[in-house]
């Protein structure tokens, strides 16, 4: 039990996916301009993130592993990938169509979301088995979601505020971002 | 089987990757027919934020195929009775960037105004009322016609036809009871690269007083 | 004591209350000319029910009430009615208003009028007619029409009575001063409410702490009449409806409800005499007590004023020095707004005019960038955020000012009072609440033009389909015609001669339908109709009669034209051109018949 809380406050706080590893960037700037849109969002890649864990688990121990095609990883990990995302877009626009048309091309970029990828491949690369490289998938989610909600609320603020003429836009989010990683970077050292 | 598979790598790796690739792609195409989507509720919702003034300067013939047109990706700036606000609104409705309105279909006016016919010179031939989208004018062959002030949308389509240039667009004057607060003046300047040539209303007054 | 509870923020500015209880409550000469609004309230604008040069007595009715949200107006003091026009008023925007306008004769006669004094005993129906037709409305600063607060229907059963004599707001000592001399009066009132709403159970007067006079006023008449006098602290905002209802009672009222629905009727301590004098005397609401304070008027003091004696009339019996300040407030420091000029008249929701000279109330300072510092979350009585609500208004979010509640903001002003950067916090807000409101009505109206304008598509496309119906079922008929013509040539039947190229079908043979047999068909039916020769002559001999006669008369009126010079020679000489050339044209016609 204490195992499955140390992975989530590893994977959302300490080792966070966006903040501290870098990754999944492009959705973290591209989509936090609203909030409503950053929700959705976030529950498109925690459910990406969550089912490509648990799918490149699978893939990997039961067809990769056995037939000896280990480098064959990437590539397949990408399909599951590319899979997973489809599945997620067209659930997505059935079930909303404005979140579907907001998200716009960001959606199928989940695909090529290196944190999709990096938390597969971690995953793999520590040895876990299917429970905890489910929680770690899903701590990479929540942890991304975490993030991409702060960001997007601080940045409807910066919308409405007095940003000086040459920070306006991009400049003061990048600024805003560095700061967040270094308040997350003050988590080192808490597990 | 497998034994086989196992010995042959190359065999190996196509069989497992055209195996997963020929699965998902079942998974997938089962979602497709499940989750299949009919329709674009998008339309509506852009519909509603419209101004619904039928008059046609955007380039479509009513506010409704603008809007699918926007739904197909048409730029969002086309609409002048709609004005900035409007724009705004659908920018905020599509999380785009909300542009400038562009000027080539027309300039938003700040005053509303309503059609007026001067009865006198007025013929009875009805090009008017057929030219009004929402039927605001009242009148029949060779009969007098006016316009109903209230359900006049302001959108100018009635001018045109008239063969004696009787119609008149009138501003429609502010009263008390719609009269409301102006926003004040924003406070104060952040930087000096804000300011750009302007005054500084604080010195200004330092200056004043 | 009752329990009082304590209403979160609130600030508390300088009092600047003593200046003006020093005296008595006096009365002004009447002025030359009294200017009576039509609007004074929430609702309808009363309509003139009187004519220029009429002569008024006093309390004589001069406009009536409009529907149920509307309070009718009387005439302040006897005199003639000299205007019914548009007239400056003390409105923001500076506009005029219609405003019936009466010339005192100086007499003060009033009209005949007769209180009740057994009001125990009359129906609640009958006494809100005497205050609905009495003109009384919110005398706090709200206006709204007291019969109508004080009737809030049978769903709603009132068990809670609360009089408000807080007065928060500095300067103004108007409802202090009439509480010190007509407690009595006053006590008397809150008796006629209760009557009207049917004896509730709970009576409080709630008044502030810095009012000892008048709570020791108050203290002999309300002696056993199960009516309590709630003292609390003095805090601004405490006199809003729904902080006072919470510093009473504890209960906060939920956003957009009235008091009505939790059983509580809130009435001013002012509207309250008002409405005995109604009751009791007769006399409808037509003057009120008005403080006259600040440092430019000689004397500050209250006024019995009469309801439209224009504010100029007031500042001159009180020395008011122009050049000692720069602007004439009407209402408090807090909550009142600088007049455009001089020359408007007080209201029935006059409650002070305050002219403060350049020390007391300085020109405004210039608003400097908002430093987040949040003193104005700490000093906001409704526990909003005035920090982000001005953020947003900046930004004309629309939808995150209504998440916020921007509406249930009471602009007190006590977030500009405390804001350290000088921003006017309220107008902002009331710039905001104007934009929402203007959009809602945009929105109602372009939702009506869409509607048209699906009907009208509806319309038009419905006369296409009855057209394309039309043509279809005409087709058919000529078909059937075709059909039918055949059949008859196959039978034998004659056909006139001068019908040109008839389809040599053979008898029997099945028509066909191209398009010449269907021409051949028409031309057929036109050439049977077409009359013999004789009728033809007889028919051109008749219209070329009445062609001549036509001509005769329009050269007639012509000569007429011509003999009056009236301008319409042109046409006459047109349509006298026209006819002769149909003259023309029958008699080749006949000319042509006759070879």
């Amino acid at each position: 039990m204490a195992e499955f809380a140390v992975i989530l406050v590893s994977s959302i706080l300490i080792n966070n996916y966006v903040l501290v590893q870098f990754l999944g960037l492009c959705p973290f700037m591209g989509v936090s301009n609203k909030l409503e849109s950053a929700i959705g969002m976030a529950a498109a890649t925690t459910f990406v993130l969550t089912l490509t864990a648990m799918a490149s688990y699978i893939v990997n121990a039961m067809v990769l592993e056995p037939l000896g095609l280990i480098y064959l990883r990437t590539i397949a990990f990408i399909l599951v990938i590319a899979a997973v995302v489809q599945f997620t877009k067209m659930f997505i626009e059935k079930t909303s169509p404005l979140l579907y048309r907001v998200l716009g091309v960001f959606l199928p970029l989940i695909t090529t979301n290196c944190a999709v990828l990096g938390v597969a491949l971690q995953n793999t690369s520590k040895d876990l088995n299917f429970v905890q490289s489910s929680l770690y998938g899903f701590g990479a989610g929540a942890g991304f979601s975490l993030v991409l909600i702060l960001f997007s609320a601080m940045r409807e603020r910066l919308a409405a505020a007095d940003v000086p003429e040459s920070f306006k836009g991009a400049a003061i989010a990048m600024i805003t971002a560095g700061l967040m990683s270094l308040a997350f970077m003050g988590f080192s050292g808490l597990v | 089987m497998i034994e086989l598979i196992a010995q042959n790598p190359i065999l190996a790796a196509l069989v497992a990757l055209v195996g997963l690739s020929i699965l998902f792609g079942a998974l997938l195409g089962f979602a497709a027919e499940k989750f299949k989507v009919v329709g674009d509720p998008i339309v509506e919702q852009i519909d509603e934020l419209l101004p619904q003034t039928q008059c046609g300067q955007c380039g479509f013939p009513g506010c409704r195929p603008y809007a699918e047109s926007i739904a197909n990706g048409d730029v969002i700036n086309k609409c002048p009775p709609g004005g900035q606000s409007t724009i705004n609104a659908i920018a905020n409705l599509l999380d785009v960037p909300a542009p400038e309105l562009d000027a080539e279909h027309g300039e938003e006016s700040e005053v509303k105004t309503v059609a007026y016919i001067r009865e006198d010179e007025c013929i009875g031939c009805t090009k008017c009322i057929q030219a009004c989208p929402v039927d605001a004018i009242l009148g029949a062959a060779k009969l007098m016609h006016t316009v109903i002030a209230d359900e006049c949308t302001g959108c100018d389509l009635c001018v045109e036809p008239c063969p004696v240039d009787c119609i008149d667009m009138l501003p429609v004057a502010e009263t008390i009871t719609d009269w409301k607060w102006s926003i004040p003046a924003k406070p104060g300047q952040m930087i000096a690269t804000d300011r750009r040539g302007e005054v500084n209303p604080a010195v200004q007054n330092e200056d004043a007083a | 004591m009752s329990r009082t509870w304590v209403t979160p923020g609130g600030v508390h500015p300088p009092e600047n209350k003593h200046q003006s209880v020093t005296l008595p409550i006096g009365q002004l000469p009447i002025p030359e000319k009294l200017v009576i609004p039509l609007s004074q309230h929430i609702g309808a604008p009363a309509t003139p029910c009187v004519e220029i040069g009429q002569q008024v007595l006093k309390g004589q009715i001069i406009a009536q009430a409009v529907g149920m949200v509307s309070i009718p107006m009387h005439a302040p003091s006897s005199g003639t009615i000299s205007a019914i026009e548009h007239r400056p008023i003390a409105h923001a925007s500076g506009m005029l208003a219609p405003c019936i306008e009466i010339t005192t004769d100086g007499a003060d006669t009033w009209i005949e009028h007769q209180g009740i004094s057994d009001y125990e005993h009359i129906s609640p129906k009958k006494l809100l007619e005497i205050v609905g037709n009495a003109g009384i409305s919110g005398m706090g600063g709200a206006g709204f029409p007291s019969a109508v607060k004080l009737n809030p229907g049978r769903q709603r059963p009132i068990d809670t009575l609360i009089v408000n004599a807080t007065e928060c707001e500095p300067y103004i000592t108007a409802d202090d001063s009439a509480i010190r001399e007509r407690a009595g009066e006053i006590v008397e009132g809150i008796k006629i409410l209760s009557a009207i709403l049917d004896h509730p159970t709970n009576i409080m007067i709630g008044i502030e702490d810095n009012k000892p006079e008048a709570i020791a006023a108050l203290a002999p008449h309300v002696e056993d009449s199960g009516i309590s006098v709630v003292v609390f602290p003095t805090k601004y905002p405490s006199g809003g409806e729904k902080q006072l209802i919470y510093i009473l009672t504890g209960k906060e009222l939920p956003a957009g409800k009235l008091p009505a629905d939790e059983g509580m009727v809130c009435i001013n301590i002012g509207t309250t005499y008002a409405i005995k004098r109604a009751v009791t005397d007769g006399e409808p609401l037509i003057s009120r007590v008005t403080t006259v304070t600040g440092d430019a008027v000689g004397t500050p003091r209250n006024y019995d004023t009469l309801i439209g004696t224009p504010v100029r009339h007031l500042l001159e019996h009180n020395q008011f020095d122009e050049q000692a300040g720069g602007r004439v407030v009407m209402g408090g420091p807090m909550m009142g707004f600088t007049l455009p000029s001089a020359d408007v008249p007080i209201v029935k929701t006059t409650n002070c005019i305050l002219a403060p000279s350049y020390a007391e109330i300085p020109d405004d300072e210039p608003a400097q960038p908002c430093i987040r510092c949040g003193m104005c979350a700490q000093a906001c009585p409704v526990s909003l955020l005035p920090q982000q609500l001005f953020w947003y208004a900046q930004a004309e979010e629309h939808e995150r000012l209504e998440a916020h509640n921007l509406f249930d903001c009471i602009e007190c002003g006590a977030c500009s009072y405390v804001c350290p950067s000088n921003i006017p916090l309220v107008q902002y807000y009331r710039a905001a609440k104007g934009d929402i409101r203007q959009a809602r009505e945009e929105k109602v109206k372009s939702d009506h033009a869409r509607d048209r304008f699906e009907f009208h598509k509806e319309r038009i496309e419905q006369a296409e389909r009855e057209k394309e119906a039309k043509r279809a079922a005409r087709r058919e008929a000529t078909q059937q015609a075709k059909a039918d013509h055949l059949a008859a040539t196959a039978n034998g039947s004659e056909v006139s001669s001068a019908a040109p190229t008839a389809p040599a079908t053979p008898a029997g043979a099945v028509p066909s339908s191209s398009a010449a047999d269907i021409i051949a068909a028409a031309q057929a039916r036109a050439a049977a109709k077409q009359a013999s020769p004789e009728d033809q002559r007889a028919k051109l001999e008749r219209t070329i009669a009445s062609a001549e006669q036509r001509l005769k008369m329009a050269e007639e009126k012509l000569t007429e034209a011509i003999n009056d010079d009236s301008g319409k020679q042109d046409k006459l000489s047109a349509a006298v051109e026209n006819t002769r050339q149909k003259l023309e044209q029958s008699k080749s016609k006949l000319a042509e018949l006759a070879e």
